[in-house]
């Protein structure tokens, strides 16, 4: 029996490039990973804001102060923040390339995804980590139980 | 073999039905799959939309506690009742096919069962719609008659 080599048919004579990182590909992964952990940080979140007590009847400042007084909330809140919108805005850019042909609107689009995006996750962040239960231009009655100016 | 000839093959070859192109090929395209797709698309644009929204009407916590529960109470109504039941709605499916999705990709068999797949997700979402729509109903009543939270 012959030992002849045929050379792989779909081989290219070129060197290969060499490898950069596959951001679609990690773009790709992530929306399936944020995905299974939006699926427990959403309807946890929907949970507890529409459907546990009185719903969102139950929902005010002194709520969601309620809430921010847990270190537990703010994790969630804070995870919630960060892979919902960077899901949200890793779908729309998806979106984007389909839908808009246009070199400069999609650009525009991009653009303003990124944006957008970025302002929100430091408003967001900034608004849980800077946040006080108890203001001192609280109208009475809106405060928390725990504040002393209740 | 006589009936091997050519004439008789020719014959036989010219009675098969051709069939019409199957829009079919990929488990995204066609049937089942490509209308979860689309609703994949849809529900996932009006939920990128109201997260924008959201992200700021919470923000208005930080400005003070009478701003935000003026706000707050905007949501209480009954037309913003309904949208939240609809925005559970789009989060349902969402979430479900979304985890469809996932099998299909990573599941060893999931491609080969997408379509019954599709139908779990169907009866899924189904019983969660029925399962949250009474209690936001509800709530959406009692909040419109007046009722004081007990909270």
């Amino acid at each position: 029996m012959s030992t002849e080599t045929i050379p792989a048919p779909r081989s290219s004579y070129a060197p290969r490039k060499k490898r950069r990182v596959n951001w679609e590909k990690w773009g790709w992964l992530y929306m399936r990973i944020s995905g299974l952990f939006l699926v427990v940080l959403i309807f946890g979140h929907l949970f507890v804001n529409l459907v546990a007590g009185n719903g969102v009847r139950a929902i005010d400042f002194a709520f969601v102060a309620g809430k921010f007084a847990d270190p537990f909330w703010i994790v969630w809140d804070t995870l919630l923040l960060w892979l919902a919108l960077i899901h949200g805005a890793n779908g729309m850019r998806t979106l984007v390339n389909d839908y808009a042909h246009n070199r400069n609107l999609r650009r525009l689009l991009l653009f303003g995804i990124l944006a957008s995006t970025v302002v929100l996750l430091v408003l967001g962040t900034l608004v849980i980590y800077t946040f006080d239960p108890c203001p001192a231009n609280a109208i009475a009655g809106t405060l928390p139980d725990f504040c002393p100016a209740k | 073999m006589p009936e091997n000839s050519a004439g008789a093959l020719a014959t036989k070859v010219a009675t098969l039905k051709i069939k019409p192109p199957r829009l079919g090929g990929t488990v995204y395209r066609g049937r089942e799959g490509m209308w979860s797709w689309v609703l994949h698309r849809i529900t996932g644009v009006a939920i990128y939309f109201f997260l924008l929204v959201h992200i700021l009407d919470t923000s208005i916590v930080r400005i003070s506690p009478q701003a935000y529960n003026g706000v707050i109470n905007e949501y209480k109504t009954p037309i913003m009742g309904l949208g939240e039941l609809a925005l559970v709605i789009a989060i349902g499916y969402h979430a479900l096919n979304g985890l469809r999705i996932i099998l299909i990709d990573f599941w060893s068999v999931g491609a080969r069962h997408q379509r019954l797949l599709f139908v779990i997700v169907i009866l899924l979402w189904v019983v969660l719609i029925a399962g949250f729509a009474p209690t936001q109903i509800h709530n959406i009543i009692l909040e419109a008659q007046g009722h004081a939270s007990a909270s």
